[in-house]
């Protein structure tokens, strides 16, 4: 294709993703840097229907003029990146020192509030990720063997749980495990254990959350591969049945390496939604026991009266370039495989 | 959503009667009314009542929203602004004074608030920024016949509680006899800060945003809270109240703390389970630590005007709501809330919070940054009730999170 053309092609894309992606990423970037203004209190009077007190209030008209003046607030540097409630430099140093050795060091520093979400969040992706490619993969396998005459319906029903909006799945889910619902009480039964919980326990709640991740997931991976399967060139595969190879040698030297590109590309964009992990935890009701990245953005959000812009940009930078890390060796692939074909 | 539909449907039989209630409408004059509110079957009363007088010239709009707090805010920057009247409560007020959006209504009511109790007027000094209609609080729930069973009298206090369902556990009756709404972040840290402050508790140095905890009180309320932990279902990290009320129903608990505007929805014509229903009784909230003041905080449920609408929009505003929660409204819906509105008798489901007002439990504060306490408990306590914290890591955390958020808040330095 001309140059020319393709610039004529990819302008609109590129000035979309300028406009709604490019810009507001700098614009969380500046606000990373800048924290609420110093709030002005005065004494007020307060009566309500059961007493009257005297009370220290924000004065709202010294605040408006403070804002008109400098709206992003107040200049904190990188302060909010390495506050308490982020990279904690000054609370890893204490619990450093204080830590008789490096196991408990560590189980208090993911006890931090951005480092558990970080914990929590690694692992979903590590164990979801995986999870859904490999299982994508044999479900497009099997629905690929299925007579012609079903199988619109068979990758209807499959794709079932990536129809299903997240959060509803996620409650009727959480509704069935529950000590009174069809899983949870099955599986007291079949433990012989009227007091298991899948809710109580950390560890089964991060399971539980894990395994909906891999259903939610699983649909997207399948419908991919599931295409990919139908472009797999049958003389090749003849040629293998021809020469004795059974169905799973076809699958190891023919189809799978034909689907390698696909697989990368699904790593890839897996990774990124799954390091997002957000709707489960909150279908869940599993802020006990886990909190990912997006959920600590969601509550600095909303937290009490005044929202946290300042924090939630720090944590929303900080997700960012944790998702480039964990892209940089696919994209490098990629790079190098491109590099490689030109 | 019971009133909805019963509202309804008394609609579709009598429309006789409903035209002789439009009969009745006062004319409110040219515009509309736009109200957002969260969801209160009492607050669907009143705009119903409102809606009956709506014509050509008069529209109701109302949003009944559980996310209101957070559309609140926006929603009343513009100008002018999308709503001309906002329902709120206790601490929802705060962030809209903070950032002046709301009227005084002292013109208003002199001309039109002639219904008023005094004490309904919510007043920042000496103005009234907002009206009172109802008042709510979370007190003691507990099935009489259980306790008979059982042997034991009518706990209250804490420690009485957790006697209680410990006889009511070891004579067979019920393995889980208690219940609280211990979702994390709001609600299990209201169940702190109720319990907390029952003990005497402060949060901050007087006349500054700089947390001052009692670690003795606070240690003892988390010992509690644990210990109350031990008879309550091991879910109950997940129950807020939806998810007490079924097993409430089914019987299965004997004891929890409750908002008492549930309680209605408690009462034997109400109840899918009558028989369970029956023997429902209400009580303030108990107290703790021997301080017998109710552990509990009272809120009130009120409306507010916007500033940026046209003085007009406020007026129309302003009758159409004392219209919507007149005395007679209350006369008609006597139980659907603890009104405070004149002509108000309590009813057997308003006991609960009334008792827990007369014994002089304290009103949710209002200052700007109990918010940020609130949240940072959220935060932390599920660690402490699962066992991952001490009591006094948990603590030391709070404390640490409080200062970070509330630094970058700007109310410490």
């Amino acid at each position: 294709m001309p140059h020319l053309t393709f610039a004529k092609f990819i302008f609109p894309s590129l000035a979309a993703m300028f406009i709604f992606i490019a810009l507001p990423i700098v614009s969380v970037v500046y606000q990373s840097f800048f924290i609420e203004h110093e709030q002005i209190m005065q004494e007020v009077e307060t009566c309500d229907p059961f007493s009257c007190k005297t009370e220290r209030r924000i004065d709202p008209e010294a605040m408006i003029a403070l804002r008109a003046e400098q709206p992003a607030g107040r200049f904190n540097g990188l302060g909010t990146y390495t506050d308490s409630a982020h990279l904690a430099f000054d609370e890893i140093a204490r619990i450093w020192r204080a830590s008789p050795d490096i196991l408990t060091a560590l189980d208090r520093i993911t006890d931090l509030p951005f480092y558990r979400a970080l914990l929590f969040t690694f692992a979903y992706t590590a164990v979801v990720t995986p999870a859904s490619i490999a299982l994508g993969f044999f479900v497009a396998l099997a629905v690929n063997q299925i007579p012609k005459l079903i199988r619109g319906i068979v990758v209807y029903f499959s794709l079932l749980p990536m129809i299903v909006p997240s959060l509803l799945g996620s409650l009727i889910l959480f509704w069935m495990i529950d000590s009174r619902g069809i899983i949870g009480s099955s599986l007291q039964v079949l433990f012989n254990d009227p007091t298991l919980s899948l809710k109580a326990s950390p560890v089964l709640t991060w399971i539980t959350l894990f395994s909906y991740g891999t259903w939610n997931s699983t649909p997207f991976v399948f419908i991919i591969f599931f295409a990919a399967l139908q472009t797999v060139p049958r003389d090749t595969l003849e040629a293998a049945m021809v020469d004795g190879a059974s169905r799973w040698d076809r699958v190891r030297f023919v189809v799978a390496p034909h689907l390698a590109n696909v697989a990368t590309f699904l790593v890839l964009v897996s990774v990124m939604d799954n390091f997002r992990v957000f709707e489960a935890i909150i279908g869940f009701s599993a802020q006990a026991h886990a909190s990912s990245l997006s959920s600590v953005i969601f509550n600095d959000l909303r937290s009490g009266d005044v929202p946290l812009f300042g924090s939630a940009a720090a944590t929303s930078i900080m997700t960012i370039i944790c998702i480039a890390l964990l892209m940089s060796p696919s994209i490098r692939r990629t790079w190098i495989s491109f590099r490689a074909k030109a | 959503m019971r009133y909805l539909s019963s509202a309804a449907i008394a609609g579709l039989m009598l429309p006789a009667l409903a035209t002789a209630a439009l009969a009745d409408c006062p004319d409110f004059g040219k515009g509309s009314l736009r109200l957002l509110s969260n969801e209160h079957a009492s607050v669907e009363i009143a705009v119903d009542r409102i809606a009956e007088c709506a014509t050509a010239d008069f529209t109701v709009k109302a949003n009944l929203n559980t996310e209101h707090a957070t559309i609140q805010g926006p929603a009343l920057s513009v100008s002018p602004s999308e709503y001309n009247v906002v329902v709120l409560a206790n601490g929802s007020l705060t962030p809209l004074l903070n950032a002046n959006l709301v009227r005084p209504l002292d013109d208003l009511i002199a001309k039109y608030g002639d219904q008023l109790n005094p004490n309904q007027m919510i007043k920042i000094n000496g103005k009234t920024m907002a009206i009172a209609f109802m008042a709510n609080a979370q007190h003691f729930f507990y099935r009489e016949d259980v306790l008979e069973q059982a042997g034991v009298p009518v706990p209250t206090t804490y420690e009485e509680v957790i006697e209680a369902s410990k006889a009511i556990r070891d004579q067979g009756i019920m393995q889980y006899p208690l219940a609280a709404t211990m979702i994390p972040d709001w609600s299990l840290a209201q169940e702190f800060v109720n319990m907390y402050m029952g003990r005497g508790g402060e949060f901050f140095e007087p006349g500054s945003a700089k947390p001052a905890l009692d670690m003795d009180k606070a240690i003892a309320t988390l010992e509690m809270l644990k210990e109350m932990s031990t008879y309550m279902n091991p879910d109950y990290l997940t129950f807020d109240t939806d998810a007490i009320v079924p097993i409430w129903e089914a019987g299965e608990v004997a004891m929890a703390n409750l908002w008492g505007s549930q309680a209605s929805s408690f009462l034997p014509e109400n109840s899918p389970s009558p028989e369970i229903a029956e023997n429902t009784r209400f009580a303030a909230a108990p107290s703790v630590g021997g301080q017998g003041v109710p552990a509990t905080t009272v809120w009130w449920d009120g409306f507010a005007i916007p500033k940026n609408i046209p003085d007009e929009d406020a007026e129309i505003a302003f009758r159409a709501m004392m219209y919507g929660l007149s005395p007679e409204m209350v006369a008609d819906n006597p139980r659907a809330a603890v009104w405070l509105i004149k002509g108000y008798e309590p009813t057997p489901a308003a006991k609960g919070i009334v008792e827990s007002v007369q014994g002089g439990a304290p009103s949710y504060s209002m200052l700007p940054y109990m918010s940020l306490m609130h949240d940072t408990f959220g935060a932390n306590l599920a660690a402490f009730m699962t066992g991952g914290k001490s009591a006094e890591e948990t603590i030391s955390d709070v404390l640490r999170d409080y200062e970070t958020s509330a630094r970058q808040a700007g109310f410490l330095n």
